[in-house]
C-alpha cells in the first residue's frame, strides 16, 4: 500500500488517488480528524460538500466540520450548539453587567455634579 | 415538540422524504413531524439517515429531541454557510463578547475613576479557551433549544449573518485560538 496515503484513505482503506478529494485537508499524521469526521457526516457526506465548494474555501470547510464534529462527538446531545447557547448567555450576563455598571456610572455623574453645584453656592 | 406520527395518520417526513412506510417505533417519527419536510431535508444533506440513526440510538430517548433540533440547527446552518456553517455563528458570537467584555471592562474604568468600586467586575472568563474545550452542559439544566432552532426568520443570531460568504467569518476562527487570520486578537 502506497505509505503517501491520506488518512481519509487509510482509514478507509484504499488506494490514495492523485486528485484525491480528501488528501489536501486530512494529511497522514493527524488520523483524528477524519475519525471524527467520518462518524459524524460519513465520508459520502463530505466528499459531496466539498466537491460543491471552490478549490479555495476548501479548507475553512474541512477544518469547520472537523471542529463541528468534534464537538458533536464530545457532546453528542448538543454538539456546537451548546457551545452557541453558551455565548449566547454570556452575552446576555454581559449586557446586564454592562447596563448595570453604566447605571452606577450616571449616578455617580449626577452626583458629582449635585456636589459641584453645591460647592458654588 | 416531539409528534407521535405513525403509519395510520400519516408517514413522517423522514419515510415520506426515504419512501418507506413508517412503521410504528420509526425512530425519526417523533421528532420529524410530516409538516416540516424541509427539517428532515437538511438532516438527511449534511449527515445522512443512517448516521442519525446511529447518533440517536445512542442517545437516552429523553435526550433524543434536543440533538435532532440541534443537529438540524447545525444542517441549516451548514445549508445557508457551506463553508463555515455553525462555525460562522460561534465566530460571530466569540466577536460579540469580546467587543462586550471591552466595553465593560471599560466601564469598570470608568466607575473606578469616580472611586466606586462594583462588585460586579465581569467575569473576565476565556471563552476561547472554552470554545476550544467545549463543556457539554449539565444534564439537569438542557438549554431551551426551540428558540435556538426556529432559524426561519425568527433567530437573531442567524439572521444577522451574511449567507455563504466563505470568508466574512474569516476572523476569530476557533481552530486560530481566538486570533484571526492576520494573528492579530
Amino acid at each position: 500500500m502506497n505509505p503517501k496515503r491520506c488518512a481519509a484513505c487509510k482509514y478507509l482503506r484504499r488506494r490514495c488517488p492523485k486528485d484525491c478529494i480528501f488528501s489536501p485537508y486530512f494529511p497522514p499524521n493527524d488520523p483524528q480528524k477524519f475519525a471524527w469526521i467520518h462518524r459524524i457526516y460519513g465520508a459520502g457526506n463530505v466528499s459531496k460538500m466539498l466537491q460543491q465548494l471552490p478549490d479555495q474555501t476548501r479548507a475553512e470547510a474541512a477544518e469547520s466540520l472537523c471542529f463541528e464534529a468534534k464537538c458533536r462527538v464530545d457532546d453528542p446531545v448538543y454538539g456546537c450548539v451548546g457551545i452557541i447557547h453558551f455565548l449566547q448567555t454570556q452575552i446576555q450576563q454581559t449586557q446586564n453587567q454592562l447596563a448595570k455598571t453604566q447605571a452606577e456610572i450616571a449616578v455617580a455623574q449626577t452626583k458629582l455634579s449635585q456636589t459641584h453645584n453645591s460647592d458654588f453656592m | 415538540m416531539a409528534s407521535s406520527s405513525n403509519s395510520y395518520n400519516s408517514p413522517c417526513a423522514a419515510c415520506k422524504f426515504l419512501r418507506r412506510k413508517c412503521m410504528p417505533g420509526c425512530i425519526f417519527a417523533p421528532y420529524f413531524p410530516p409538516e416540516e419536510p424541509h427539517k428532515f431535508a437538511n438532516v438527511h444533506k449534511i449527515f445522512g439517515a443512517s448516521n442519525v440513526t446511529k447518533l440517536l440510538n445512542e442517545l437516552l430517548p429523553h435526550q433524543r429531541e434536543d440533538a435532532v433540533n440541534s443537529l438540524a440547527y447545525e444542517a441549516e446552518a451548514r445549508v445557508r454557510d457551506p463553508v463555515y456553517g455553525c462555525v460562522g455563528a460561534i465566530s460571530y458570537l466569540q466577536r460579540q463578547v469580546h467587543r462586550l467584555q471591552k466595553e465593560l471592562d471599560a466601564a469598570n474604568a470608568d466607575l473606578a475613576h469616580y472611586g466606586l468600586s462594583t462588585s460586579a467586575a465581569g467575569t473576565h472568563g476565556n471563552v476561547v479557551d472554552l470554545v476550544f474545550q467545549p463543556q457539554p452542559l449539565p444534564p439537569q439544566q438542557p438549554p431551551p433549544l426551540n428558540p435556538v432552532y426556529r432559524l426561519s426568520g425568527a433567530n437573531p443570531v442567524m439572521n444577522q449573518m451574511p449567507r455563504g460568504t466563505g470568508g466574512s467569518y474569516g476572523t476569530f476562527l476557533p481552530w486560530n485560538n481566538g486570533h484571526d487570520q492576520q494573528g492579530n486578537m
